[in-house]
Formats: C-alpha cells, sequence, structure tokens
C-alpha cells in the first residue's frame, strides 16, 4: 500500500507542479495550446458540421419512388390491371399512373419544348407507373429487391429509382466524413510531431537541471515525469480549448444559419458538438500530448548525463 | 568503503584517465587527491560517484561492484554519493532552499521533512537564514558552501570533493576544509581533490598522489 500511495502522491505532484509551470509562463503555454488547439479543431470543425448536416438531412427525408416506364405496347387496360395488381402488394404503398399525354403535357409545361415537341406526329412517351415503397421497405437492400422484381415484370420495359436528393446527400457525406477523418489522422500525427518537439525544446531548456537531478540521484521516472506530464496537460487543454473554439465558430455561424432557415420556413438550428465531442477532445489531445512527448523523452533524455 | 583494484579508465578516443590505480579508504577515513592538471584526480571521482564506468579493474563502493551495476539502479548509489564540485553547479534561477532540497525532492521525502533538513544542512555551512536568496547574490565561497550543503542534506555516507577550494582565496579555502573535517568528525568519509600542496599538507590527512594515470604516492596521516 504504502509504494503505492507514495507513486500517486509523486504523480499528483508532478502533475501539479508542471500545470503551475505552464501557468507561470503564460504567454509560451498559450503558444502551445493554440497551435494544437487549431489542429484539433479544424477537423472536429468539419465533422460537426457534417453531423449538422446530417441532421438537417433527416429532417427532409422523403420516400425514394421508382418510376416504371412500360413497355410502348401496353394498353391502357393492361397499365390499370398492372397498377392494381401491384397496390396490392405489401412492398407497395401506393401506385400513380402516368398516361403518354400526361407526360407529354409536363413536357409542354417546360419552356422551349413545347416548339421542339410540335414536329412530333405521334406521342412517343410511354405510360409510367410511378411506385412508392411501402413502409420498412426504404433501405437500399429492400429498394434493390423490389427494383429486380419490378424489372421483371413482362409489362415493364425500364426501372428508374428515383433516389431523393437527400440519400445522395448522405452518401456525399459519408464520402466527405471519411475524408475529414482523414485530414483528422494527419492533423494528429501533425499535433504528435509538435509536441515532440515543444518537449524537445523545452529538455533542452532545462538541461543543466536534468543534470543537477542526475546528479543528486533523480531516478529516470523522476526526470520524465515532469515532462510526460507537460505534454498531457498541452495536449488535454489544447483538446478542451480546441472544442470551445468549435462551439464559438458554430455559435458564430448560428444567425445567418437560422435566417437562411426561415427563409424554407424550418425551424432548424445548429447544434454546437455535444459533451462527449468535448471530452473525447480532452481524451485525445491528452493522449497526443502524452505520447509526443513520450517519444521526446525517449529521444533526447538519455543523452543526458553529468560529467 | 571504497576500494581500487588495477583500475584502469580509457575515454572515448583512447586518453587515460587513469591506468592501473588500487587503493582501498575505510569507512570515516578522510583523504586527499592530489596531481597535476590531467593527472587523473576528477577521473578517479567519477568512477567513485558513477558518472563513468572504469574500463578494467574493479571499483568497489559501500560494497557494490560499480562496473556491474545496473544501469537502473545508478541513481540509488548517487544518493548515497555526496559530491561537490569546483564550479559547485547551482541552479542560478532556484533559491538556495530549492538548491539545496533537490537530493531530497527527488527521493520524494516529505515536504516538512525537507523543510527541517534544508534549514539544518544551510545552518551547518553557516548560511542560515538565506533559503530565500538567490546564488547569483552570494560571493564564491558562500555558493561553494551552498554546493556542499545540497552535497550532505540527504547524508550519504560518502562525500567527494573535485577542487572544492579551487576559485578561493587561501582564508576561504581554510574554512571550506574545516567544514569538511567537520564532516569527517561524524563518521562520514571524505575524498577530496585539491592541487594545492600546500593546505593539503598542513592539515595532515592522507594524501593520494596521481601522475599521468598512476597513483605514485600514498602517504598516511600525521
Ligand atoms: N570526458 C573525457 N574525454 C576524454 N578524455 C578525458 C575526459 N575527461 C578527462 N579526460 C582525460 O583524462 C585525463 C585525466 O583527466 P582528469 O581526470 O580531468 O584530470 P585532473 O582532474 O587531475 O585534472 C586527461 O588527459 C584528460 O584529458
Ligand atoms: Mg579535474
Amino acid at each position: 500500500m504504502r509504494p503505492l500511495t507514495s507513486w500517486v502522491l509523486r504523480n499528483l505532484q508532478a502533475a501539479v507542479g508542471t500545470l503551475g509551470e505552464l501557468w507561470r509562463a503564460p504567454l509560451t503555454s498559450l503558444m502551445s495550446l493554440l497551435v494544437i488547439a487549431i489542429a484539433l479543431s479544424l477537423p472536429s470543425g468539419l465533422l460537426a458540421l457534417l453531423d449538422n448536416l446530417e441532421r438537417l438531412g433527416a429532417r427532409w427525408e422523403g420516400p425514394a419512388s421508382l418510376s416504371l416506364y412500360l413497355k410502348l405496347k401496353t394498353t391502357a387496360e393492361e397499365a390499370r390491371d398492372l397498377a392494381g395488381r401491384l397496390e396490392a402488394d405489401p412492398a407497395v404503398a401506393g401506385v400513380e399512373s402516368l398516361s403518354p399525354d400526361q407526360g407529354l403535357a409536363e413536357l409542354r409545361a417546360i419552356p422551349g419544348f413545347d416548339a421542339a415537341l410540335e414536329l412530333l406526329d405521334s406521342n412517343p412517351l410511354p405510360r409510367v407507373l410511378v411506385v412508392r415503397p411501402g413502409p420498412g421497405r426504404h433501405s437500399d437492400a429492400e429498394l434493390e429487391r423490389l427494383r429486380a422484381f419490378l424489372a421483371a415484370l413482362p409489362e415493364v420495359d425500364q426501372v428508374r429509382l428515383d433516389l431523393q436528393w437527400v440519400r445522395r446527400l448522405q452518401r456525399l457525406m459519408a464520402l466527405a466524413r471519411r475524408a475529414v477523418w482523414l485530414l483528422a489522422g494527419l492533423l494528429g500525427l501533425g499535433v504528435l510531431l509538435i509536441m515532440g518537439n515543444t518537449i524537445r525544446l523545452e529538455i533542452l531548456n532545462r538541461r543543466a537541471e536534468i543534470e543537477v537531478c542526475k546528479l543528486v540521484g533523480a531516478s529516470d521516472a523522476f526526470v520524465r515525469r515532469p515532462f510526460l506530464y507537460r505534454g498531457l496537460w498541452l495536449g488535454s487543454l489544447g483538446g478542451a480549448l480546441a472544442w470551445a473554439l468549435v462551439g464559438g465558430g458554430l455559435w458564430w455561424l448560428q444567425g445567418p444559419a437560422l435566417r437562411l432557415a426561415e427563409l424554407y420556413q424550418s425551424g432548424f438550428r445548429l447544434h454546437p458538438p455535444g459533451l462527449t465531442a468535448g471530452l473525447g477532445l480532452l481524451a485525445g489531445g491528452g493522449l497526443l500530448g502524452w505520447l509526443g512527448a513520450w517519444l521526446a523523452v525517449g529521444r533526447h533524455l538519455g543523452e543526458i548525463e553529468p560529467d | 568503503m571504497i576500494v581500487f583494484e588495477r583500475v584502469l579508465k580509457r575515454y572515448p578516443g583512447g586518453r587515460c584517465g587513469l591506468d592501473g590505480v588500487s587503493f582501498r579508504l575505510a569507512a570515516g577515513e578522510m583523504a586527499f587527491l592530489t596531481g597535476h592538471s590531467g593527472a587523473g584526480k576528477s577521473t578517479l571521482l567519477k568512477l567513485v560517484g558513477l558518472l563513468e564506468r572504469p574500463s578494467r579493474g574493479q571499483v568497489r563502493v559501500l560494497g557494490r561492484n560499480l562496473g556491474r551495476l545496473p544501469a537502473r539502479q545508478v541513481h540509488r548509489h548517487r544518493r548515497e554519493v555526496g559530491m561537490v564540485f569546483q564550479d559547485h553547479r547551482l541552479l542560478m534561477d532556484r533559491t538556495l532552499f530549492d538548491n539545496v532540497a533537490l537530493p531530497l525532492v527527488v527521493t520524494g521525502t516529505p515536504h516538512r521533512e525537507i523543510t527541517r533538513r534544508v534549514r539544518a544542512a544551510l545552518d551547518q555551512v553557516g548560511l542560515r537564514g538565506r533559503e530565500r536568496a538567490l546564488p547569483s547574490t552570494l560571493s564564491g565561497g558562500e555558493q561553494q558552501r551552498v554546493g556542499i550543503a545540497r552535497a550532505v542534506v540527504n547524508r550519504p555516507p560518502v562525500l567527494l570533493a573535485d577542487e572544492p577550494t579551487g576559485n578561493l582565496d587561501p582564508e576561504l579555502s581554510r574554512e571550506i576544509m574545516a567544514l569538511f573535517e567537520r564532516f569527517n568528525q561524524v563518521g562520514v568519509t571524505l575524498l577530496v581533490a585539491s592541487h594545492d600542496l600546500d593546505l593539503v599538507k598542513r592539515l595532515g590527512h592522507r594524501v593520494l598522489t596521481l601522475r599521468e594515470g598512476v597513483l605514485v604516492q600514498d602517504t598516511g596521516p600525521r
């Protein structure tokens, strides 16, 4: 029990002592903190924005639909019959039928198209059935199964799956998210190197002190400890600062976002990164800082010996 | 307490610091180490304090074979051997208290105990009440005494001093030597390197003389 309590006590001392040192050199500490905070806030800010966009997407998500282009020889009778059969299927929520005349009318409504359509002597458009998938049939796999089933029907010439724009946005965002994680990885590596260099300079600055400590019988652990805690503090405080920066940034964007949302009569507002994100940044920053310090200490502390 | 057996120390580059030195120093003994500059005095002391390792031969101090001591036990040895240097090696931006407290801080001594022992050590070297002063505000002799207080604050059984009076005038040198004699009287084993032969002879302790890394003379105490 006693060795353990004394170990805890020593670490506590080093932790508090290092924090005191950082406090007594506020400008240097702030510079190191800011460098780390900025590097960490870039990916976490982008992730927070993506989260908000996803939340927006979720509010607007509508059902996907499938357009069936029937074969040209299909009669109105056969089309109505098919629509009836499909509506009875539990995989289908509803079917809307578009006759070639309706399709032509829609095209005419587009400015500039009517002149071109005058040139046609007969209506080339097929009948179209617009199928809405039933409840719980919106997953990619279900939609694909439905599409395959519909495409195999003898009356059907072609099936087009109309994914909502939200769905496309989601896929785009999944791509963006992966890119941001890649960026986060690179910047994390950057933080590691920055921290390693900061600690290396600190070790060189305190060369005389380290030599004297070793001279009077300091263990390697004793000499190492303040540098490791310095890394831990700078990293975790930098992470916390990054969290505050991202929160502040989103708050600054809140005004324009609200005015944009008003245009769409939506109550959408930006959400700042939550407590989990904050704790994640604190822990992640701390880990990176500690690791960077550990690398620097391993490389440079052994070189310093009293003579 | 301190045993050298045919100790050879060769530095990287081939220079020989010590060449086949053998002697014994009993517990509680006090001896001087003399010789010209470059004779190997500092090298010998560094081997005792484990700042260097012997290239050949055996160095035994406090029952430890220093040539074979694992690296992770070096700091334990240094805690039991106090060292004083000509340039005293104080941390100039720390108070006397912090400087002298260092050997206790690195062993995790409780705060109250540190305060008590640092006061006692500064008192012993005649610097009572100067805890808050910075070394730069002290004279050379006073700085050297702070170095001595630091070396003895954790009561090591062995005390080494490398030219401790090298920068001091004769009056201050005598004071410093008297201080060492007092530590010796309470049982500390002392080895002091000095090229001030007059002073060394007058004090009448055992004298080991080195010349180019070889122990050429070992005169007993008067
Ligand atoms: N770190 C070192 N590297 C190489 N040679 C050294 C080193 N330290 C001492 N020497 C050499 O060892 C010899 C003894 O030096 P030293 O022990 O410092 O003598 P002294 O203290 O008696 O003046 C000298 O020739 C010196 O040049
Ligand atoms: Mg010397």
